[in-house]
């Protein structure tokens, strides 16, 4: 297996509703990461694109095709990537083992999504498919409702009063607000308190507004390489040293594991194992905080902290910059946005400029190696460990 | 390989007042809401079994955002249930003002009955869904 880097990547600003098509915005991506690396859209042998809901927010299904074509990246094969909100994290893993096998040299991957534009209610509808229509819409579930099940079944099973987890979640909304107000493709620029997150509109108990991250537009893209062209294009590559992809079934079939994910302690253990490295080698973690608690729970299965423990860790600020793992300084989902197809390239993007030291007053010095974690509905996760090739 | 218990099946036995499961004749355990293979070691030699209803509340919350079309039903709540038999499985908790849903809900006895969610314009039609209320 080859070595794989990243040597390119594009990101439009998130936002809240905007007038740019699918493919405008992807193609806005698509063209800036292209030119970061120096490369023309003809050097992409193939396209990997994460979209979810492309057909419900414009009507616009087989959105990689025309998005290939609309940058001129002619007639290269264009393959759509459906994971919910993880997609485009695994459409970035399945370029690293295209191109680490040898049958490419060059691709293009990322997401893009216009979940602010399609409104609450039908946003609320549509994310809703990431859950088993089946067995489990039927009772009403929303997203929000199954991180909400799954913050109360934290407090019980970890013992923490709900006040006090609470007032740590509120605390995981504080440090994205705070960091988010130093990424200039954030779709926030505000800080906020832990009262303003606890005098929040409840959207699902015990889940407040602001425990929630927002919907969001936008598209995010990076140019995967080989080794060998990754040295004739840049002094400064990213090489990913680990992968990891796990899915689960239905929410109530996790039963006793929950509020833990399997899913993310099997891909996990992928990457670190392929990687050869663990939790306390990671020195920058974008992580998926679609809820406050979400953080809590990924950041614990990660082994970044014990079970039951991460809301102290984040009270203490061990994981700002200068702590013990620097966690979302991008403003994470929460305050960056959640444009949901694009958000796993967006968090990759934030590790390439992390490690290449080019991200400002949020630059977390030093760092080396970087892990970004992507869940898609209840229970498709990817993990990609990323390392300092220089 | 024919599926032994379908949704269709499973809803069905719903509204005539019995929760069906899949007991593995391999590892013993039961699955519930049915699968085509055992939940636990992923057997195939199941039968169909009628469970005893009963339950406790592991988890819930009430939800006061719908999805489009369901607007009219907030607040609602949803709960997870572990049933008697090990399986945990999902519904609505009624019987109860959401305005008064705390953490005490939690290990809550409760029996499972049905309602029917009449569908959208994405999913097909009436689809039987599992309520619980207090013993």
């Amino acid at each position: 297996m080859r070595k794989v880097a990243i040597v390119g990547t594009g990101h439009t600003p998130f936002t809240f509703e905007t007038e740019k098509t699918s493919i405008e915005l992807f193609s806005e991506a698509a063209m800036d990461a292209i030119h970061e690396a120096n490369l023309k859209p003809k050097d992409m042998q193939a396209l990997y694109l994460g979209n979810c809901l492309g057909d419900f927010s414009e009507g616009q299904a087989m959105v990689q095709s025309y998005a290939a074509n609309d940058i001129g990246a002619f007639h290269i094969p264009a393959t759509r990537f459906e994971g919910a909100c993880a997609s485009s994290s695994l459409a970035i893993r399945d370029a690293f083992i295209w191109v680490a096998s040898g049958y490419y040299d060059m691709v293009l991957a990322g997401g893009v999504e216009r979940a602010a534009s399609m409104g609450t209610p039908l946003a609320t509808r549509t994310f809703s498919m990431f859950t088993d229509s089946h067995y489990e819409y039927p009772a009403g579930l929303t997203f929000p409702a199954m991180f909400a099940m799954l913050a109360h079944l934290y407090a019980k099973k970890y013992g923490v009063p709900l006040e006090k987890l609470k007032e740590q979640m509120a605390q995981v909304s504080v440090q994205s607000h705070y960091y988010g107000m130093f990424n200039p493709k954030g779709q926030f620029h505000k800080e906020i308190t832990v009262d303003d997150v606890l005098n929040g509109f409840m959207v699902t108990s015990p889940l407040q507004l602001l425990d929630c991250c927002p919907f969001s537009d936008g598209a995010a893209a990076v140019v995967i390489v080989s080794e060998e062209k990754a040295k004739e294009i840049t002094d400064k590559p990213v090489y990913i040293i680990g992968i990891g992809q796990a899915s689960s079934g239905k929410l109530s079939a996790q039963k006793d594991h929950l509020p833990r994910l399997r899913a993310r302690e099997e891909s996990a253990k992928q990457a670190y194992g392929m990687a050869g490295i663990g939790a306390a080698d990671i020195d920058v973690c974008e992580l998926h905080d679609c809820f406050s608690i979400a953080s809590l729970i990924a950041a614990e299965s990660l082994g970044f902290f014990e079970f039951g423990t991460s809301g102290e860790a984040w009270e203490k600020g061990e994981t700002k910059i200068g702590g013990k793992i620097p966690i979302n300084v991008s403003g994470g989902l929460k305050s960056k946005g959640h444009p949901i197809g694009a958000t796993g390239a967006s968090q990759v993007a934030e590790i390439y400029h992390q490690l290449r030291g080019e991200c400002g007053e949020r630059q977390v010095e030093g760092a080396k190696i970087g892990l970004t974690d992507t869940l898609g509905g209840d229970g498709v996760l990817c993990t990609l460990i990323m390392q300092k090739g220089w | 390989m024919e599926y032994k218990l379908t949704f269709k099946d499973y809803a069905k036995g719903l509204t005539k007042g019995k929760l069906l499961g899949l007991k593995c004749n391999s590892c013993g355990n039961i699955t519930v809401p049915p699968k085509m293979t055992c939940q636990e070691c992923g057997g195939t030699d199941l039968d169909i079994v009628e469970l005893s209803k009963m339950g406790k509340i592991v988890t819930f919350t009430v939800v006061n955002v719908a999805p489009e079309g369901r607007q009219n039903e907030v607040p609602y709540i949803i709960a997870l249930v572990k049933l008697d038999e090990g399986p945990w499985i999902m519904g609505n908790l009624i019987d109860i003002d959401p305005a008064r849903a705390t953490m005490d809900l939690i290990d809550r006895e409760v029996k499972v009955g049905f309602r029917v969610f009449p569908g959208d314009k994405y999913s097909p039609g009436n689809q039987a869904s599992p309520v619980f209320s207090f013993k």
